[in-house]
């Protein structure tokens, strides 16, 4: 067979009408996770939406969840860019258990991982004790708490996504810039960095997006005070017990401004990925 | 594979029986012959949603309904009030709902879903601080101290309800450094040393073992907390639930329910 018989057989099959067996799960899968979000519209109180978005506790949780989550996603590049580099290149015995530790985050009920952090984080932690005794800095029931919880939760997402980037990179330029004398560093920096920046952005967005939908952690090493520690989803979850109306609308706008960010991200950055 | 898909499921009957069989089998008459009820037990899953605050006297007299009826099997969904009777209105399939206030109650009987709710016992507030009180936290007045950490319930919740009628009725604007979504989460916050203070019910405090001081203020007369219970309207083991709901009111719940630190309705 030609190159070109092969190529013009793979669109005809591409093109070919759907399997039942595929086709139908595809529809329902899809249907389970749009129709929720449907639900949500369809319950909205439309006539006091506007009112309930223009007030200000609404825009102080928007602003600090966006805050919050953009900073834990910076921590989480700083840190997690090079930890992907370490499993992925660095020559280190039992990096399987190391890879296999990363992603506890994925799995652990991030409830739990609030848990673990007051235990070392918090003000009589194996750690915070001496955060608070020598430098009087406590983390619970802050700002910074909250991205710390985010940040925890988030980073294997980053750290995932960049290793398989890495993995899936060619070692032959890396190998080729050492020869022509390249440090490694400047190997990271110049040629690695640039091969994987799809990866990175794509682990960079997943990040994000997870940290702005953080709850169980924050709410559990941050408290929850408005202003301070009450991002949109702890916010939802008060107003559900006492407002559904406003928890509604919570969510829509948490929805809005994560589809916008994420839309247009994929618009800027992904679509070389897909 | 569809024989080793038989084998677990037969590894997994063989166990139930096993386990059931070992249930009751007090006896000595081992596997084989049903385990005698000769008292009128009841029998099914009871579900039942209960106030956060009731957790360890909930698991006590769960276990010794259990005991008495034998073919029961008691659930627990604790968590606050609030969002146990959003849960409640929105269709969970509970058989009990014990509240931790009545507003949650009326709540759940305003929608239909429940009547005739009895008050079963009654829960006052206290200043729980960690052991040793490091905080130095004497009355209701440290909780105005911004420098203090302070954890409160959030005012959704009955116990934040309550913290803030005893504020009110004592004029003290209370500084919190985090507002919880349940008692049991502020308890938490004192267990683990992270507050200086924080306002819990005074069963709190005694669940909370060696880690948890109390301290008693007068203004606590002020918010005594009435916990209601009722069977629910659609509850799946109506039954079941009357019979557990007769458990709690019974001179046997009560006595678990005074020993944790409640006090009669």
């Amino acid at each position: 067979m030609t190159d070109q018989a092969t190529r013009g057989a793979r669109r005809g099959r591409r093109r070919g009408r759907l399997p039942a067996v595929l086709a139908v799960p595809a529809f329902v899968g899809l249907a389970f996770l749009v129709v929720p979000l449907a639900g949500l519209l369809v319950r909205a109180p439309w006539s006091t939406l506007t009112e309930q978005l223009l007030s200000a506790e609404v825009g102080q949780a928007l602003a600090l969840s966006l805050v919050c989550a953009s900073l834990a996603t910076a921590v989480c590049v700083v840190l997690g860019v090079p930890l992907a580099w370490l499993l992925a290149r660095g020559d280190l015995p039992g990096r399987g258990v190391l890879r296999a530790l990363v992603t506890v985050p994925l799995v652990l009920p991030p409830v739990v991982g609030g848990v673990a952090l007051l235990l070392v984080l918090g003000r009589r932690g194996l750690v915070g004790q001496y955060l608070h005794d020598w430098f009087g800095i406590s983390l619970p029931f802050t700002t910074a708490g909250v991205v710390v919880a985010e940040a925890f939760v988030a980073m294997p997402f980053l750290v995932i996504a960049v290793e398989g980037a890495l993995r899936a990179a060619d070692p032959r330029y890396e190998e080729a810039a050492a020869t022509l004398g390249a440090s490694r560093w400047l190997t990271f920096r110049r040629v690695t960095l640039p091969s994987i920046a799809p990866g990175v952005v794509a682990g960079t967005v997943l990040c994000w997006a997870r940290a702005l939908g953080e709850f169980g952690a924050t709410i559990t090493f941050a408290g929850n005070f408005p202003g301070k520690t009450t991002t949109m989803p702890l916010a939802v979850y008060l107003a559900l017990e006492t407002d559904p109306g406003a928890a509604i609308v919570l969510s829509i706008v948490l929805l809005i401004v994560s589809i916008v960010v994420l839309v247009s991200l994929r618009d800027r950055w992904l679509r070389g990925l897909s | 594979m569809s024989r080793s898909l038989r084998a677990v499921v037969l590894a997994a009957l063989a166990a139930v029986s096993l386990a059931s069989a070992a249930c009751g089998s007090d006896d000595g008459n081992p596997a084989g012959s049903a385990p005698t009820s000769a008292k009128a037990g009841v029998s099914g899953g009871i579900t039942v949603f209960a106030a956060a605050s009731l957790t360890e006297s909930f698991d006590a007299i769960g276990r010794r309904f259990q005991e008495e009826n034998p073919d029961a099997k008691v659930t627990f969904d604790y968590a606050g009030s609030s969002a146990l009777s959003k849960q409640i209105n929105d269709g969970a399939p509970a058989d009990v709902f014990a509240s931790a206030a009545p507003k949650n109650m009326d709540e759940v009987v305003d929608a239909g879903n429940a009547s005739e709710p009895t008050d079963f016992v009654s829960n006052t507030l206290m200043i729980a601080v960690p052991k040793g009180n490091p905080g130095g936290i004497r009355s209701l007045d440290d909780f105005a101290d911004a420098s203090k950490k302070i954890a409160l319930c959030a005012p959704e919740v009955p116990c934040g309800a309550a913290a803030e009628k005893v504020f009110e009725a004592a004029g003290i604007t209370p500084q919190p450094d985090t507002l919880e979504q349940d008692v049991k989460a502020v308890l938490t916050k004192v267990r683990l040393g992270e507050v200086d203070a924080a306002l819990v019910y005074q069963t709190d405090v005694n669940s909370g073992g060696e880690e948890v001081e109390g301290i008693e203020f007068p203004e606590a007369a002020d918010a005594v907390n009435v916990y209601p219970i009722a069977v629910l309207k659609d509850a799946p083991n109506p039954e079941g639930a009357e019979a557990f709901v007769d458990f709690v009111l019974s001179d046997e719940g009560q006595a678990v329910l005074t020993e944790a630190g409640f006090d009669k309705p």
